[in-house]
C-alpha cells in the first residue's frame, strides 16, 4: 500500500497504518458484519437460523437413511396406527405408512424443490430486473410487456393444465415448469432498484471510461444492490415452500408414491381423517408454517440489517 | 387522460391474442378426441375419424384456431364432454358462487385491513404498531391452502360453528333462508380468505399515513387547529382512499388463484373447483374456457386498476 504513495508525501509509515485503520473504521461496515450484528442481538432471528439450517440439514441426512419405496408399500396390519407407539412415533395412514419416515422424506423433497426453485426463478428474476431496468428504452419496454404478460397468466391453473399435458415428469422438471412461472415479483423489485441505480455517477463515470454494459451489470450494480437480493431471495424461499406443497396438496405436483409435504396436507381432504385420524396431516401442516415463519423471518432480520445500514 | 386509457386498452389487444393462441396450443396438446368418449362403444373408428373431419379438426391448425375464436366470439365455448351441457351454462351457474365468495372476501378484506393500516400508521413504533406488523409478517408467510386446511379443521369440524362443505344447504327454502344459508357457507373461507390478504392494504396505508403526517398539507390543516380525527379522516385517509380502491383490481389476480385452493378445502361449487374437476375427468373444453376466462378476468382487472391509478398519479402514465 505503501508504495503507491508519492513521495513528495510526508507520511511515515505508522500515520498510514493508523489513517487506513481509522478510515476503515469511519467506512459503513460489509454487509456481512451488519447482518452478524443483527443476528448477536436478536435471538429470535438466530434462533430462526439455527432451527431452519439444523432442520433441512437433518432431513436430508435421515432421508438418506430411508428406503423410499419400502416406506410407501402398504401394510395392511398397521392401518391407522395411533401416534406414540414404539413402531410409529406419529402413527401412520390408512396403508399402514410410518407418517414420520414420510414427513422427513417429504420434507427433504419439498426443500429441495424449493431450493431448486429459489435458486434458478431468482437467477432469472434478477437477470431480468437489471437488463430491462439498466438498459431502459425498447428494450425495457419489451420486457415489460412479457412481465405484463406473465402477470395476466391464470398462473395456478396454466401450471396444472401443463403438468397434467406432459406424460412422465420428476421432481427436476417439476422444478424446471415452476421457475418458469415465479420469477416476475423479484424481477420487478430489481427493475426498480436497478433504474435508480443506473442514475447515479459511479454508473455514468463507469461509461465515460468505456466499461463494457455486462461489467457494469453484474460487476458494478450488481454488488451494490446485493442486499437487496439477500432479502428478496430469503423472502421468496420462504413463499416457494408453499408453492410445490400447494400443487401437491391439489395432486398436480410430485409423482405419486413421491411423498411431499403437501401429499401428507392432502390426507386431510378425507373428512374422517381431518377429525379421527388428526396424526396423518398435521404434523406437516405444523411443520410448514413454522419452517415459513422462521424463514420469513430471517427475511425480515436481514432486511432489518440492511435498513439499517443505509441510515 | 383519455389518451392514457385508450394507449392501456391497445396494449391489451396483443396480450389477449397471445393469450387465446397460448391456450389454444394447450387445449392442442391435450391428449385425446372431443368425441371418443360421448358417442356410442360399439361405434367404428370410421365413424370418429368422419366426425373429426365435419367438425373440423383435421384442418390445418390456423383454420382450426380461427373457427374457435369466430365461435368464442359468438358465445360458444363448446360442450362439456363430462357434463353434456354447454360450457357457458356451466361456467355461469358455478361462476355465480364464485363472485359471491370473492366479493364477500373483498369487501371484508377492507374492512379488516384500512382501519389496521391507519391504526398502524397513527401509532407509528408503539405497541399497536408492532402487533400490526407482526400479523402482517404471520399472514404473509404462512401458505394459504395450510391456513385453510387448519382454519376448517378449528372451525368446521372441531368447533362445529360453519359447515364444511357445499355452498347451500339442502334444506334451504325460501328467500331468507336461502341467503342465511349461503352467508353461513361464505363466512368462512371469506374471512380466512380476508385476513390472510390484507398485507398489502395495510402495508401501504401505513406508510401512506407516516409519509403524509410529515407533509406540508397536514401541517397546515393542524397548525389551522384542525382536529387530528379529522386530519386522518378528512384529509390523510381521503388522499389515499383512490389508489387503495385500485389494489381491488390487482386482487382479482390473487382471489382467482385462491379460489381453486379454497374451493378444494370447502367443497365449495365454484369455477375453481369445476376446473380440478374437469381436469380429472380430462373435460378439455372447460379447462380451456376457464384458463381463457381466469385469464381474461385478471387482465380486465389489471387495466381496472392502472386506469385508476393513472387518474389519481399523473406520473405513472403510459407514455
Amino acid at each position: 500500500m505503501a508504495a503507491k504513495i508519492p513521495e513528495v508525501t510526508q507520511i511515515s509509515e505508522s500515520d498510514l497504518v493508523r489513517l487506513t485503520q481509522e478510515a476503515r473504521q469511519e467506512a459503513t461496515p460489509t454487509f456481512g458484519k451488519i447482518i452478524w450484528r443483527e443476528f448477536k442481538n436478536n435471538r429470535l432471528a438466530l434462533t430462526s437460523l439455527v432451527l431452519v439450517i439444523t432442520f433441512i440439514l437433518f432431513v436430508i441426512i435421515a432421508a438418506l437413511f430411508i428406503n423410499t419405496p419400502k416406506m410407501m408399500t402398504t401394510n395392511i396390519m398397521d392401518y391407522y396406527s395411533k401416534p406414540f407407539n414404539k413402531n410409529f412415533i406419529l402413527g401412520a395412514d390408512s396403508g399402514g405408512r410410518s407418517i414420520a419416515k414420510q414427513l422427513i422424506v417429504g420434507s427433504r423433497n419439498s426443500i429441495c424443490i424449493a431450493i431448486g426453485l429459489t435458486v434458478i426463478s431468482s437467477t432469472w428474476g434478477i437477470c431480468w430486473g437489471m437488463i430491462s431496468g439498466y438498459f431502459g428504452g425498447k428494450v425495457d419496454l419489451v420486457m415489460q410487456r412479457v412481465y405484463d404478460f406473465m402477470m395476466i397468466l391464470p398462473m395456478l391453473m396454466t401450471i396444472i393444465v401443463i403438468v397434467t399435458i406432459i406424460p412422465t415428469y420428476n421432481s427436476v422438471t417439476l422444478t424446471l415448469i415452476l421457475s418458469v412461472f415465479y420469477w416476475m415479483g423479484t424481477s420487478r423489485l430489481i427493475r426498480s432498484r436497478v433504474l435508480a441505480e443506473s442514475q447515479k455517477d459511479y454508473v455514468a463515470a463507469s461509461k465515460t471510461s468505456g466499461t463494457s454494459n455486462w461489467k457494469i451489470i453484474f460487476r458494478e450494480i450488481m454488488p451494490n444492490i446485493s442486499s437487496l437480493i439477500i432479502v428478496d431471495t430469503t423472502l421468496s424461499f420462504a413463499e416457494n415452500i408453499g408453492v410445490e406443497t400447494g400443487l401437491s396438496y391439489l395432486g398436480f405436483g410430485l409423482p405419486l408414491g413421491t411423498p411431499s409435504l403437501g401429499t401428507l396436507i392432502a390426507n386431510a381432504n378425507d373428512p374422517e381423517n381431518i377429525t379421527t385420524y388428526w396424526w396423518t396431516w398435521l404434523p406437516a401442516a405444523l411443520e410448514i408454517i413454522i419452517l415459513c415463519l422462521a424463514i420469513s423471518y430471517i427475511g425480515q432480520a436481514f432486511r432489518h440489517a440492511t435498513n439499517a445500514s443505509q441510515q | 387522460m383519455w389518451k392514457t386509457i385508450l394507449r392501456r386498452l391497445l396494449i391489451m389487444i396483443p396480450e389477449i391474442i397471445i393469450l387465446s393462441v397460448l391456450v389454444f396450443i394447450l387445449a392442442k396438446a391435450m391428449p385425446g378426441d372431443p368425441f371418443t368418449g360421448s358417442i356410442n362403444p360399439k361405434a367404428d373408428a370410421s365413424q370418429i375419424h368422419h366426425l373429426m373431419r365435419v367438425n373440423g379438426l383435421y384442418d390445418p391448425w390456423y383454420q382450426q384456431y380461427w373457427n374457435w375464436i369466430v365461435h368464442l366470439f359468438h358465445g360458444d365455448l363448446g360442450t362439456s364432454y363430462e357434463y353434456q351441457e354447454p360450457v357457458t351454462t356451466l361456467i355461469a351457474q358455478r361462476g355465480m358462487n364464485t363472485f359471491w365468495l370473492a366479493l364477500f372476501t373483498m369487501i371484508l378484506t377492507y374492512v379488516i385491513g384500512l382501519p389496521l393500516g391507519i391504526y398502524a400508521g397513527s401509532h407509528e413504533g408503539k405497541l399497536p404498531d408492532t402487533l400490526v406488523r407482526v400479523y402482517t409478517y404471520i399472514t404473509m408467510s404462512i401458505p394459504f391452502f395450510v391456513v385453510l386446511v387448519v382454519g376448517v379443521w378449528i372451525f368446521g369440524y372441531t368447533l362445529n360453528w360453519f359447515p364444511t362443505s357445499g355452498s347451500i344447504a339442502s334444506n334451504a327454502n325460501g328467500l331468507g333462508s336461502t341467503i342465511l344459508s349461503r352467508l353461513q357457507h361464505i363466512i368462512l373461507p371469506g374471512l380466512l380468505g380476508a385476513l390472510f390478504g390484507t398485507v398489502n392494504i395495510v402495508q401501504y396505508l401505513r406508510s401512506e399515513v407516516i409519509d403524509a403526517k410529515s407533509s406540508d398539507y397536514v401541517k397546515t390543516a393542524r397548525s389551522k387547529g384542525v382536529s387530528t380525527k379529522n386530519i386522518y379522516q378528512h384529509h390523510i385517509f381521503r388522499n389515499s382512499l383512490l389508489p387503495i380502491a385500485a389494489f381491488a383490481g390487482y386482487s382479482i389476480t390473487g382471489l382467482l388463484g385462491g379460489s381453486i385452493f379454497t374451493e378444494m378445502v370447502f367443497s365449495y361449487p365454484g369455477m375453481g373447483l369445476l376446473f380440478l374437476n374437469a381436469i380429472n375427468y380430462r373435460d378439455y373444453t372447460v379447462i380451456t374456457s376457464l384458463v381463457l376466462l381466469y385469464g381474461f378476468l385478471n387482465l380486465l382487472g389489471t387495466l381496472l386498476s392502472d386506469i385508476i391509478l393513472s387518474i389519481v398519479d399523473p406520473r405513472i402514465r403510459v407514455e
